[in-house]
């Protein structure tokens, strides 16, 4: 294995299971840091988004004022590993999951707008939404694609270069479409749950779950 | 359940971990908590405060409400089920809930045994008091525990009791020899290999919350900096003056748990808190339920 002791990558550590992706890099021999105010965006080799619930990390990302700074590094080419919440983070359009009522585009803007006075308009509310993510990603992500907890899942699945990979979803999202130059790295069922773009990688799924370690050693390898 | 899917049930909680869940009762309420920041509400028709004062017999809320509320968001719905009544489990399943509460904040149905766990697919939260407790919970089936603090009291100091005690008897296990544990198995009455795994690892073998009388960003902050891997507020934030702004400061008080200039920002102008009353003057002793 290689040494990765010089490498140091931020975790968001705002909500979610930030703590298991900790684990497999430091496992890994990399340093890391728990990123939850601006300070800790310095000296970065890499950054991992974590899984948790998107809508919670998008809001506490304005919050915090990490969103610019840390869009912008990422916009930049800083290595970026996101997972299931963190894909959708990364996306630049979320499609409305089809076990929601018709109004899902409106429940959305509730989300993400919460200063906003309700009865604004849908288009408002659409912008408003894009805003609320990083955007660094063109690609479109469904959330909650599978449907509620029952319909959670692992499989094990080729992605490209890495080979076989355990694969665990939990109320996790797909990726419906991408840009010309993203990259697919896997699919499940035909659905696309791994792509790179640039110094992006965008999953679906949650390795930091499995005990497989590939995924993240790739991950190191890029930084 | 196959064990792929309790790792799943497991991993779900994962995902909830250093978020706030919310009491919600209505799909008003439960879009106002995920506007807020909740990562996942509870659907019940009356917040334990409300239990509280109506009394009576308390049961699962009607599936149509819960139906209300999972149409309202798309953060993960739980919804309670009374101790022991696994056919109102069942009904939960049967309607896709995200989780389940094994709830003591309800009437229980049966004052021997807990829901056997491990024949649902879903995933299920239990309270507990103390390390047995919880182990007993998790060899059910339970994938997620919580604290049971005393709900609907607006009063933190039961479910601060509890952490505190949890927390202490994890590092006692922690620090035995291993011929020891076998006794400590017996005295906390849970079985020798979930003794061991906490031995091992020096923590519970699923996620672990607070809930029970926790009314500000402060007392949430607390939960957190005693162990806590993220809190519920129930009563808390639908009997206060400001829902909203009181749910968004203990959303981000949870996340930036020991930054104190952060939460005493976060505490200013939050209006009433819910006025809470003292455990000492309540008849209805909700803990005890369920051991």
């Amino acid at each position: 294995m290689k040494n990765y002791s010089d490498i140091k990558i931020g975790v968001l550590a705002l909500q979610g299971a930030f703590v298991e992706h900790e684990h497999m890099l430091t496992n890994l021999g990399a340093v890391c840091t728990e990123i939850r105010q601006l300070s800790d965006l310095k000296g970065l080799d890499g950054i991992v988004l974590p899984g948790g619930e998107s809508t919670v990390q998008g809001q506490l990302l304005h919050k915090s004022g990490l969103f610019t700074p840390l869009r912008e590094l990422i916009a930049d080419g800083l290595p970026t590993l996101g997972t299931c919440a963190g894909l959708i983070l990364l996306a630049q359009e979320i499609s409305s999951p089809a076990t929601d009522s018709e109004d899902a585009d409106s429940h959305y803007s509730h989300r993400t707008s919460f200063s906003q006075p309700s009865g604004s308009s849908r288009l408002e509310n659409k912008k408003d939404r894009f805003a609320a993510h990083l955007g660094t990603l063109p690609v479109t992500v469904k959330r909650n694609a599978y449907g509620r907890q029952l319909s959670s899942f692992v499989t094990e699945q080729p992605v490209t270069g890495i080979g076989n990979c355990p694969m665990v979803f939990i109320r996790a999202p797909y990726i419906e479409r991408t840009a010309g130059n993203v990259e697919i790295l896997a699919k499940v069922d035909g659905n696309i749950v791994a792509v790179k773009y640039r110094n992006q990688i965008g999953l679906s799924f949650h390795p930091e779950l499995s005990k497989n370690p590939n995924m993240h050693e790739w991950f190191l390898s890029l930084c | 359940m196959e064990q792929t899917q309790y790792e799943l049930n497991k991993g779900l909680a994962q995902m909830l971990k250093g978020g706030v869940i919310m009491d919600v009762t209505t799909p008003e309420q439960a879009k106002i908590a995920e506007e807020a920041g909740a990562c996942a509400v509870m659907a019940l028709e009356r917040i334990p405060a409300d239990i509280r004062a109506a009394g009576g017999v308390s049961r699962m809320s009607d599936p149509k409400m819960i139906k209300g509320i999972q149409d309202a968001v798309s953060i993960p719905v739980m919804a309670k089920c009374r101790i022991g009544h696994f056919v109102e489990a069942q009904v939960l399943q049967a309607i896709e809930i995200d989780y389940i509460d094994e709830s003591e904040v309800l009437s229980p149905a049966d004052d021997v045994y807990h829901i056997d766990k491990t024949a649902f697919r879903v995933p299920f939260v239990c309270g507990a008091r103390d390390l047995g407790e919880a182990l007993r919970r998790i060899n059910e089936g339970a994938a997620m525990i919580r604290t049971k603090g005393e709900p609907g009291t607006g009063d933190v100091v039961q479910a601060v009791r509890h952490m505190r005690k949890m927390n202490a008897q994890i590092r006692q296990l922690g620090s035995m020899k291993k011929d020891e544990l076998f006794e400590a198995a017996k005295q906390l009455q849970v079985p020798y290999e979930l003794a061991f795994y906490v031995h091992e690892n020096g923590k519970l073998p699923v996620v672990n919350f607070a809930a029970g009388g926790v009314a500000t960003p402060a007392d949430a902050a607390l939960m957190m900096q005693l162990g806590a891997e993220g809190v519920f507020v129930g009563s808390g934030i639908f009997k206060s003056g400001n829902p909203a702004k009181r749910a968004a400061a203990i959303v981000q008080a949870v996340t930036n748990y020991t930054d104190a200039t952060l939460i005493a920002r976060l505490s200013e102008d939050l209006g009433e808190a819910m006025v809470g009353i003292n455990p000492e003057e309540i008849k209805l002793i909700m803990e005890e339920r369920g051991q």
